[in-house]
């Protein structure tokens, strides 16, 4: 295992779900509090700033507004945006302007109030519009986002066989662990047949296969392996790291394999592990074909086993290898680009032995992995709880 | 539902404003011609357009026409419109069309039932024209249902 050189050292959620109450920078500054007061630190020991940008307002410069906004006098700051992929890019990227000696201690944060700032009309209008669709080949054909991890689906159904079943086991096991947590958005259990009797979307996924929408934040603290022994919190550590991308759209290219066999290969390698080293994993799930694709394409299991891996409990709390255990974009929440870094946020929790009733016993090792456009653009990270 | 009465319930729909890099492929579409473009240099083809050649890097591309043949290689039957422009056409099929030079690209499937396309089904491009500069190219079955 390679020596650490960042941690994580504060972590912390807005609330969750529909916050009507909170613009987007409101719901940063809840999350990045609540983050600097886990790790017992003040807003002007921040000296670096990354975030994402949002969809329900227009910032020219997202990290200007938002550092501007918390009175942070940083050193380095800068707008990460590899869709998705953002909330895993921002750890790396802090590591990184740390390791240069930039600055010592930065703030990730990113979120908006998605749901309560649009109608259904106008989310959907911006999804097939400001989505990942290719303005001039393919919007005109009509799609939406679900429209083409529809496509997605449908091939890998195809050529291995997967089930709607096995997609749907991932909604429901996702909704159980949301369940288990007090800041999910969506908590009501849900069955297999309530995914496939569900309202239809874009064959072969259901409106319970989709990722919700919702309102939220979520804050991450960085700094270095050495200045982390002197916090309160026990220190996450960033182990490794990876990223890939083989297509921009869905439309031109291979459906079933994906850019995250580049980016797990290399964040495996440079931490020195293995998928069968990790305690757990926390994978991107904005459908449920999502979760099936990328545990393949990371190597917890051979193309075309993903729909048997994820099925009979295999990928809950308990099972062979946890999955999301925060109950993920399908569950838990999706704010938009900030969806994805709730994923990390999950893993320190649950690398500090503090998440509860679904605590993953003896959680040591953890992968997380972030997916921007539609499986387009990836971003893996290996954390520890301990520093090697 | 044929590509004529698609083009009638959809005549909103979001249409393609062609720019330097893809003025050709929007006027060999007014003419009822598929294009694409291939390397001078190492012969693949590609689409969507690039400026270098996704194989050998190569700056030598030519709009070069194709058979219009291929077969689906995924689909969708969409039931949640994206925007009104599409709501009265739903149920209608988005595919991954992949073409016999090689190539795929997103289309609509036209003239049969949404509920019998297949993966595989062996598909012909039709074109359906929107307004006076843009011609979608969309596919059928190659044999009538």
């Amino acid at each position: 295992m390679r020596e650490s050189t960042a941690a994580i050292v504060g972590i912390g959620e807005s609330r969750v779900g529909r916050v009507t109450d909170r613009s987007a920078l409101q719901l940063q500054t809840d999350a990045a509090q609540a983050a600097l007061a886990d790790a017992g630190l003040k807003m002007a020991d921040i000296d670096g700033l990354l975030t994402t940008p949002v969809r329900v307002e227009h910032w020219n410069m997202p990290c200007g507004v938002v550092a501007h906004h918390l009175g942070v006098r940083a050193k380095y700051l800068s707008t990460v945006d590899i869709a998705g992929a953002s909330g895993c890019g921002m750890i790396h990227q802090a590591a990184m302007a740390i390791a240069t000696g930039q600055c010592t201690t930065v703030l990730c944060v990113a979120g908006q109030n998605l749901l309560s700032h649009s109608t259904r009309a106008t989310a959907v209008k911006s999804m097939a519009e400001g989505g990942s669709a290719h303005p001039q080949f393919e919007v005109p054909y009509g799609p939406l986002v679900p429209s083409l991890y529809a496509l997605v689906a449908q091939r890998h159904m195809h050529e291995y066989g997967t089930t709607r079943e096995q997609m749907a086991e991932v909604a429901v096991t996702l909704r159980h662990h949301a369940s288990l947590n007090p800041n999910a958005h969506k908590r009501e259990p849900i069955t297999i047949n309530d995914v496939l009797n569900s309202k239809k979307i874009a064959s072969p996924l259901h409106i319970l296969d989709c990722a919700i929408v919702s309102d939220g934040a979520a804050a991450a603290i960085v700094t270095s392996t050495e200045r982390a022994r002197d916090l309160k919190m026990k220190p996450v550590h960033l182990l490794g790291q990876g990223y890939g991308c083989r297509h921009s759209h869905i439309g031109d290219t291979e459906l079933t394999t994906t850019g995250a066999v580049d980016a797990g290969a290399a964040a495996f390698k440079s931490a020195g592990l293995t998928p069968a080293d990790m305690d757990f994993a926390q994978i991107y799930d904005c459908f449920t074909i999502t979760v099936i694709v990328e545990l393949e394409d990371l190597g917890f299991c051979k193309k075309g086993e993903g729909g048997a891996f994820v099925a009979g409990g295999r990928i809950g709390i308990g099972g062979e290898l946890p999955v999301t255990t925060h109950g993920g974009l399908l569950s838990a929440g999706h704010p938009g680009l900030g969806g994805g870094f709730f994923h990390v946020i999950e893993a320190v929790r649950q690398l500090r032995g503090e998440a509860g009733e679904r605590q993953v016993q003896d959680a040591k090792l953890a992968l997380v992995h972030g997916n921007g456009g539609v499986i387009s653009i990836h971003c893996t990270l290996i954390l520890g709880g301990v520093a090697a | 539902m044929t590509a004529q009465a698609f083009a009638r319930v959809a005549s909103e729909r979001p249409l393609p404003v062609p720019d330097a890099a893809t003025g050709p492929y929007w006027q060999a579409a007014r003419e009822e011609r598929l294009v694409i473009p291939r390397c001078d240099d190492c012969g693949h083809y590609h689409f969507y357009p690039r400026t270098l050649c996704p194989q050998c890097s190569s700056p030598a591309l030519k709009w070069t026409q194709v058979s219009g043949h291929g077969a689906v290689y995924s689909f969708t039957v969409i039931y949640r419109a994206p925007s009104p422009a599409f709501s009265t056409a739903v149920p209608y099929v988005i595919a991954a069309v992949k073409l016999a030079e090689g190539p795929h690209l997103m289309t609509n499937i036209v003239g049969i039932a949404p509920d019998a396309v297949r993966i595989a089904m062996p598909v012909q491009v039709v074109f359906q024209k929107f307004s006076g500069e843009i011609t979608l190219p969309m596919f059928e079955p190659v044999e009538k249902q």
